[in-house]
């Protein structure tokens, strides 16, 4: 029995639609409506109708300007690291050993990134790398508890979501073209401006996009490296909803959030297919 | 509280404790000699039907999940307390009533025991989210054994919501290899922390301390929510923010690996910090503070009710609760427990402090657990 190619749509698409339904679109539209109402009494929600939640998000200015200020920087540290090491993997990695190498850079997923960025508290800590410092004659190096310290915990933490898409890229480039290029007396820094990155833009464009959204969201890493100085959206809202218990103000600043990084994804989005005149497989923005 | 009074003499229980650390006597002698065995017998006579570990086991369930503070219990105890029951002990840490008062409110916390503080009972009883205790159901908790002041938040009109677990006090730790003596007023906690002790100082991720302290600073009371006196504080603290090593509850690491050298600290981490490192000094803020009392309740939605009270009853025999307080150093409010205990941890000033600085403290109000300016001045302080 054939089925019609739109019940076979149906097919596909439905488990993916209950879910993005029950577990994505219902709870937007609940922290929507939460946005508008106010705090109760003793904390949690109350209903009703008012801007007021909106109106006071000023009052959070510094938690977005520490998520948006940091963000984009552990994105671009994260790509000048993640770069040098896809190129390295894909084109310069005898096939004999990059399979090892590969693994090596999935292998600290094994472990939580919890317990890793646990770690962190004492390599960054008085006794770990800023001994060492001292050791060598720097004195007076504090690490733990500053916005340093959560971007260091940042790039090291997403660096493997970073590698992987540009190292796809890469991976598929026709060497054909480079050969030809320097059969034709193409210096190599000029053929690796003019086709080895512009063909690896889509990696770069997906590496960066994915690492970006989720700092965006991230609050783990500045709580636990930040000592709680260093406030990110992420730290605003788990504190709104589990520590001042103001649920109409938290879903305020999780819409703004979202709005937020709606705006900025499209943008991001536009200005990359602007780059990439001519290439369709940017189009996964 | 004589010795005789009690089953097994302070003397012989601390020997017995010793023997058993070092590992000259087994588990079951321990717990045989110190009346321990007997403790869960009684239990388990409270619960009838019930006679081996592994056959209460089935009626207990495998676990009990406990919401607690950190460095707030001596782990062995829980090990013990599976050996006898096989009930597995599940536990969470906190840092703020507040914290806790969230997950309840959220429903579905998973809870069975959780250890709330004097001045936010009222408020999970008007919420309806504790429940009130079944006393047959705890055996060794004795309510003419506890001094009525630290006990008493426990029982609203008449109804017994919560029992005793310690009391404290909220001071000032510090490091005097670098703070040159010991820090015991909340001005020079806040002075020196803008000051000479930059980089270093520590406040907890919790309103009612942190709050409360800095109105202690300018003389208005620890529980104010008088706008114009919270605006003093909030003032003080944004001020003081960027001088901050950090704001956590669990400040414990920083100061032992030497990167802070002064916290704000509650009685038992002071005694924890100063018994391993002698130059960390406790000291109360001489301009006032806090003193509490912590109790341990059942939520209403308890998803193992029946291993929660024996855990509860199990940390409340004396001979539990003794190793309990050896081990976190708080000080207890049962003279049963307190009669098992060194002289010398029932001299010691950190957990006793002279009346007249006591005198000093305040118990939380209800009031500052709920009021919306209190909760957004942290949430302020936090974020800016």
């Amino acid at each position: 029995m054939a089925l019609t190619q739109k019940q076979t749509r149906w097919l596909l698409l439905t488990p993916a639609g209950l879910w993005y339904a029950a577990l994505l679109l219902l709870p937007l539209a609940v922290v929507l409506i939460f946005s508008f109402g106010e705090r109760n009494a003793v904390g949690g929600y109350a209903p009703g109708f008012t801007f007021e939640q909106y109106a006071n998000l000023p009052a959070r200015f510094a938690a977005f300007r520490n998520t948006m200020t940091l963000a984009p920087l552990g994105t671009l540290a994260a790509l000048l690291i993640a770069y040098p090491l896809a190129y390295f993997l894909a084109v310069k990695v005898s096939s004999r050993w990059k399979t090892t190498l590969l693994v090596l850079v999935i292998v600290p997923f094994w472990t939580s990134i919890l317990i890793r960025s646990y770690a962190w508290i004492f390599l960054l800590g008085g006794r770990g790398i800023p001994a060492l410092f001292d050791w060598v004659g720097i004195e007076g190096v504090r690490l733990i508890n500053t916005p340093f310290a959560v971007l260091i915990g940042i790039v090291y933490g997403y660096l493997p979501l970073m590698v992987f898409p540009i190292y796809v890229a890469l991976e598929k480039l026709d060497k054909q073209l480079l050969e030809a290029a320097a059969d034709l007396g193409t210096p190599p820094w000029r053929s690796f401006l003019q086709i080895t990155l512009p063909l690896s833009m889509p990696g770069v464009l997906t590496g960066t996009m994915l690492v970006f959204i989720l700092l965006m969201g991230e609050f783990l890493i500045p709580a636990i490296l930040g000592g709680g100085k260093v406030f990110f959206v992420g730290n605003a809202l788990v504190d709104l909803f589990l520590q001042s218990r103001n649920w109409a103000f938290g879903s305020a600043v999780a819409v703004a959030l979202v709005v937020i990084m709606l705006i900025v994804v499209t943008l991001y989005g536009r200005l990359a297919r602007r780059f990439s005149v001519g290439r369709d497989d940017v189009g996964l923005m | 509280m004589t010795d005789e009074s009690t089953p097994i003499s302070r003397k012989k229980f601390l020997e017995e404790l010793r023997r058993y650390e070092k590992g000259s006597v087994t588990r079951r002698h321990f717990l045989g000699v110190t009346g321990l065995g007997t403790a869960m017998a009684v239990m388990s006579g409270a619960m009838p039907g019930l006679v081996s570990g592994r056959a209460r086991a089935q009626e207990l369930g495998d676990r009990a999940v406990l919401a607690t503070w950190p460095n707030y219990h001596d782990p062995a105890n829980f090990d013990l307390f599976t050996d006898e029951t096989g009930v597995f002990t599940q536990v969470n840490v906190f840092g703020s009533n507040e914290e806790m008062l969230a997950k309840l409110q959220a429903g579905g916390s998973g809870w069975d025991v959780f250890v709330p503080t004097n001045y936010t009972i009222s408020t999970y009883v008007e919420a309806d989210l504790i429940e009130p205790l079944d006393i047959s159901k705890l055996p060794n908790y004795d309510a003419k054994a506890f001094q009525a002041r630290f006990a008493d938040a426990g029982t609203i009109d008449g109804t017994v919501y919560a029992v005793p677990k310690n009391w404290g006090t909220t001071g000032i730790a510090s490091n005097s290899n670098h703070t040159g003596g010991v820090v015991d007023s909340w001005k020079s906690f806040f002075d020196g922390a803008r000051d000479q002790w930059t980089g270093r100082a520590m406040v907890h991720d919790y309103q009612l301390t942190t709050i409360g302290n800095a109105l202690v600073y300018f003389g208005h009371s620890f529980n104010s929510v008088a706008p114009n006196e919270l605006a003093d504080a909030e003032k003080l603290l944004i001020d003081v923010k960027p001088h901050l090593f950090a704001i956590t509850s669990d400040y414990q690491p920083g100061m032992r690996n030497g990167d802070a050298w002064l916290t704000m600290c509650w009685t038992g981490d002071g005694k924890q910090l100063n018994s391993d490192m002698p130059e960390i000094g406790f000291a109360l803020g001489k301009e006032g503070g806090e003193i509490w009392s912590d109790y341990y309740a059942i939520p209403k939605d308890a998803p193992h009710r029946e291993a929660a009270y024996a855990l509860i009853n199990y940390l409340l025999t004396p001979e539990v609760n003794a190793r309990e307080a050896l081990a976190h150093g708080y000080p207890v409010a049962d003279s049963r427990t307190n009669a098992l205990l060194p002289e010398e941890l029932l001299d010691d000033p950190i957990l006793y402090p002279a009346a007249e600085r006591l005198s000093a403290l305040e118990f939380g109000a209800a009031a500052t657990l709920t009021d919306p300016n209190r909760a957004e001045l942290m949430a302020r302080f936090k974020s800016a």
